[in-house]
C-alpha cells in the first residue's frame, strides 16, 4: 500500500494497464510529452513510448472518433478530454457511434474505449472548466457512466473501465484530485495522505462497475450521492448529528439499485444530491426509482440537493456549489417531515 | 421581402432546376489520358495538380489510354463488369420490392457502380472498409451474399442485425466490412483511427472509407483528413462527388469554388480527382492510393466525380428539385455501358453475353429472394424474437434491461401478442 492522491491513482491504474497489456493506448491533448494539465498521464509517455500515450490535435470529435477506429482494430485506447465542459464536440462520436456499435451490428462489433474526462467544480474554473454533464450520458443507451470520489476507488475502477468490452465515460471530480473536500474552501486543504481511501495497492485490482459503496451506515437517512458530494453531505450530516447512511453510487450507469433501495426501506428516508444542475438531472432518474420501488417505507418525500440550473459562474462558485448548507435544508425537511 | 432587392449574399445556384435543360458545363473535365501519374511516394506539395484534374483512362470510343491505364487482365474487367451489373440488378429489384411494400426503405446507387466495385477490387481482403449507405458495390465485390443482403432488408430472422437497423445498413466482420451508420460521415474519422491502429500494430492492412460530396461538410471530414495528415494514417478517403446530397447540389457543400478533392492539399494529404464513372481510372487511382498507404507514403483523399442517377432514396422524387433525366446528359456516361464498350473493343466480350449475363444475374437475384423470403418478411413470419431489443446494448445486459423485457413481455401477452 501507498498513499496516493487521485492523479497518481489513476496514473498508476494506466500504468499498470499499459505494461500488462499492449492493446491499450492513451490518447488526448497534452497528455503525452507533457503528461496532462492535471498530471494524471505523467511519465507513460516516457515508459511506453509515442506510439502508446499519444498526443493528439484539439478536437475531440476526431479523437472519439479515432479511438472508436482504433478500438475496432483490436485496441483498447483510453482517451482524455481534458475537461468534461470541452466533451460535446464529441458528442456525436458518443451518442450515435461509440454507444451502438455493438448493437447496431447485433454484437460482431464493439467499442472497448473508455474515455477519462475531470469534471466539476469548486477550483474556480468558471462556466467552461467545472461542468458536471453526466446527466447527459446517463441517458444515452450503451455506455456505461462512472464517478469515483476517492483515490481508491479511482484506481480500481479505471482498471475495470478499461478491461471492459463496453464503452465507459469516467468522470474524475477534479475538486477531489487532491484532497476530499468537505464543501468549506476557506479551511485549509486536506491532502489524501491522511484519508483511509488515499492508502492504494500498487497492484493491479478491480473495483466492479455498477456496485455502490455504503461510505457510512446509519439508521435515520439515505443520502444517495457520488463524487464531490459524498464528502459534503458526510460533513453536513456530522454536523446535524444526523445519523446518515451516505451511500457512494460509484458507477451511474449500471446502477446499484438494490444497494439503494436496501438503505431506503431500512431508514425510511431519502436525500439524493449531486453537484450537476437539477432540472431533468440524474438524481431526477434516482428519486424516480426510489418511489417506485420504497414508496411505502418513505416517512417524508425524497429531497434533492443540486447545483442551480444555470452555469457555473466564476464570481459566485460558492453560492452555486452545493456545500453543507444547502445539505443540510435537505436533512432538515427530510427529518421534519410527518 | 424588400431586403432581397439589396442582399449581397452568393447562394450557389444548382445549374438546372425542372423545366430547365441539364446544364452540366461546370463540370471540368480532362480528356482521356492527359494527366500525368506520379510516382506512389511523390509528396502530397508536389502533386497538388492532381486534385484539380481528371484522372481518366476510357476515351469516348472505349480505348484505354494514357499512363493510368492499369492493364487488367480482360478476365478481370469482366468480373467488375459482373459486380457492377449484378448491383445495379439488384438495386432495381429491390426499388421494386420497395414499391410493392415488402421492404420499408430502400436506396439505390444507380450510375456510382465502378466507385464501389473498382475501389474494393483494387484494395486486398485484409483492408478494412467503412462504408456509406451507398456502397452496396462493396457488399457484392466483397463477395457478401446476396441473400444475407435480403435478409437484413427484410429485418427477418437471419437479419444480421437482428431487426435493429434500417435497411441497407449492413456489417460484415468476416468480410472486413464495418457496421454502416446512418449519420453521415461519423465512419470517415473512425476509419483513420482504424489505420492508426494498423500502424501502431506493424501491420500493412489500410482502412478506406466513403461519404458523398453532401457529408463532407460535417466536422467529421475535417477530422478524418485532420488525423489523417497528423499520423499519415494508412487509410483512403473517398468523396463521392454525385453532384446532390437529396435536393441540395454541391455548391453548398463548397464543391462551386474549388474540387473536393483540393482539400486533401491543404491538410497536407495527396487529393485526387478521377473520373467515377470510368472503371479503369478508379481501379488506377485507388491502386496507387493503396500502394501510397502501404508504403508508408501516407494518406489519399480521392474525389470521385459521378452522378447519381436514381432518387436519394425510395422516400425522394428529385422531379421536383432537378432537370428531368439529366442523367442522361451527365458528360461522365454511365459506368456499366463504358466498360461494357470498352470489353467489346478489345474483343472480349459482346451484346449476346452482355444479355445472357443480365438474364443470369436477374435470375440469381431472383431465386435469391426467393430464398431470403422463406426466412421471413414484413407481413409474414417467422418473425424476430422482440427479446432482441435488449441484446448487444451490453455485453452482458444489466439489471435495468432484464426488468424492461420482463415488463414488453407481459404487455405482449395482455395484448396478445406473444
Amino acid at each position: 500500500m501507498a498513499h496516493m492522491n487521485m492523479i497518481q491513482a489513476l496514473n498508476s491504474a494506466m500504468d499498470i494497464m499499459l505494461k500488462q497489456d499492449s492493446s491499450v493506448v492513451l490518447m488526448g491533448e497534452d497528455i503525452g510529452y507533457f503528461g496532462g494539465v492535471f498530471r494524471a498521464t505523467e511519465g507513460l509517455q516516457r515508459k511506453y513510448g509515442e506510439h502508446r500515450v499519444i498526443d493528439t490535435p484539439i478536437a475531440e470529435g476526431g479523437i472519439v472518433a479515432a479511438a472508436i477506429g482504433m478500438s475496432i482494430n483490436g485496441m483498447r485506447p483510453v482517451a482524455e478530454i481534458q475537461f468534461a465542459d470541452y466533451i460535446y464536440p464529441g458528442f456525436d462520436q458518443i451518442a450515435s457511434e461509440l454507444a451502438r456499435i455493438r448493437y447496431r451490428s447485433a454484437g460482431e462489433f464493439f467499442a472497448p474505449v473508455t474515455i477519462r474526462t475531470p469534471c466539476g467544480g469548486g477550483i474556480r474554473g468558471g462556466q467552461t472548466h467545472s461542468q458536471s454533464p453526466e446527466g447527459i450520458f446517463t441517458h444515452v443507451s450503451g455506455i456505461k457512466v462512472v464517478m469515483p470520489s476517492n483515490p481508491y476507488d479511482a484506481k480500481g475502477l479505471l482498471i475495470t473501465s478499461i478491461e471492459d468490452d463496453d464503452p465507459v465515460i469516467f468522470f474524475e471530480p477534479k475538486r477531489l484530485y487532491n484532497g476530499p473536500f468537505d464543501g468549506d474552501a476557506s479551511k485549509p486543504a486536506v491532502p489524501w495522505s491522511s484519508h483511509p481511501k488515499g492508502q492504494v495497492d500498487e497492484g493491479y485490482y478491480k473495483v466492479p462497475l455498477g456496485k455502490a459503496d455504503i461510505v457510512r451506515t446509519g439508521a435515520e437517512v439515505s443520502i444517495i450521492t457520488y463524487g464531490t458530494m459524498v464528502f459534503v453531505a458526510a460533513a453536513a450530516a456530522a454536523a446535524a448529528n444526523i445519523d446518515a447512511e451516505i451511500i457512494d453510487l460509484r458507477s451511474l450507469v449500471p446502477l446499484d439499485v438494490d444497494t439503494i433501495c436496501n438503505s431506503v426501506r431500512k431508514t425510511g428516508r431519502c436525500v439524493v444530491a449531486h453537484e450537476a444542475t437539477r432540472f431533468g438531472g440524474f438524481g431526477a432518474e434516482l428519486l424516480s426509482i426510489v418511489q417506485e420501488e420504497c414508496f411505502w417505507d418513505l416517512e417524508a418525500p425524497i429531497q434533492r440537493v443540486t447545483g442551480w440550473d444555470t452555469p457555473y459562474p466564476h464570481a459566485f462558485e460558492w453560492e452555486y456549489f452545493p456545500g453543507q448548507a444547502r445539505v443540510a435544508m435537505a436533512l432538515k425537511a427530510v427529518m421534519e417531515s410527518a | 421581402m424588400a431586403m432581397d432587392k439589396h442582399s449581397r449574399l452568393h447562394l450557389p445556384r444548382a445549374p438546372a432546376r425542372p423545366g430547365e435543360a441539364p446544364d452540366f458545363s461546370y463540370v471540368q473535365l480532362s480528356p482521356a489520358g492527359a494527366v500525368a501519374r506520379p510516382d506512389v511516394n511523390a509528396r502530397a506539395r508536389d502533386i497538388g495538380s492532381l486534385s484539380l484534374d481528371l484522372v481518366r483512362v476510357l476515351d469516348d470510343s472505349g480505348n484505354a489510354v494514357g499512363p493510368w491505364h492499369p492493364h487488367l487482365d480482360p478476365a478481370e474487367l469482366q468480373v467488375g463488369l459482373r459486380h457492377m451489373l449484378l448491383t445495379r440488378i439488384f438495386d432495381d429489384r429491390m426499388q421494386r420490392n420497395q414499391r410493392a411494400g415488402k421492404i420499408s426503405f430502400y436506396i439505390r446507387s444507380m450510375g456510382e457502380e465502378a466507385v464501389s466495385v473498382a475501389q474494393c477490387m483494387a484494395l486486398r481482403p485484409g483492408d478494412m472498409l467503412f462504408p456509406s449507405y451507398r456502397n452496396q458495390g462493396l457488399q457484392i465485390a466483397r463477395g457478401i451474399a446476396l441473400v444475407d443482403l435480403m435478409c437484413q432488408l427484410l429485418s427477418n430472422t437471419r437479419d444480421m442485425c437482428k431487426g435493429r437497423q434500417l435497411p441497407v445498413m449492413y456489417h460484415s466482420k468476416a468480410g472486413n466490412i464495418f457496421s454502416i451508420s446512418g449519420n453521415l460521415a461519423t465512419q470517415f474519422p473512425q476509419a483513420v483511427g482504424w489505420a492508426m491502429a494498423a500502424a501502431i500494430k506493424g501491420e500493412d492492412h489500410l482502412a478506406a472509407s466513403w461519404i458523398g460530396e453532401g457529408s463532407s461538410a460535417e466536422a467529421d471530414f475535417h477530422h478524418a483528413l485532420l488525423f489523417a495528415s497528423v499520423y499519415q494514417a494508412p487509410v483512403i478517403l473517398n468523396v463521392v462527388n454525385n453532384q446532390w446530397a437529396i435536393s441540395t447540389f454541391q455548391g453548398y457543400a463548397g464543391g462551386e469554388q474549388r474540387s473536393f478533392a483540393a482539400r486533401g492539399p491543404g491538410y497536407g494529404i495527396a487529393g485526387v480527382r478521377v473520373d467515377g464513372n470510368d472503371f479503369l481510372a478508379v481501379y488506377a487511382v485507388t491502386q496507387w492510393a493503396a500502394e501510397r498507404a502501404r508504403t508508408g507514403a501516407g494518406p489519399t483523399l480521392i474525389e470521385l466525380v459521378t452522378y447519381r442517377a436514381a432518387a436519394h432514396s425510395t422516400s425522394d422524387d428529385p422531379a421536383r428539385y432537378r432537370a428531368k433525366n439529366d442523367h442522361e446528359h451527365w458528360p461522365l456516361g454511365d459506368p456499366i455501358v463504358r466498360l461494357k464498350q470498352h470489353l467489346i473493343r478489345l474483343g472480349e466480350w459482346s451484346e449476346e453475353r452482355h444479355q445472357a449475363l443480365a438474364a443470369d444475374l436477374e435470375a440469381l437475384v431472383a431465386s435469391s429472394w426467393k430464398e431470403a423470403t422463406t426466412f421471413g418478411t414484413m407481413t409474414e413470419g417467422p418473425r424476430l424474437d422482440a427479446d432482441l431489443m435488449f441484446e448487444d446494448l451490453f455485453k452482458e445486459m444489466p439489471e435495468h434491461l432484464q426488468k424492461q423485457r420482463a415488463l414488453m413481455r407481459a404487455e405482449r401477452s395482455r395484448s396478445g401478442r406473444t
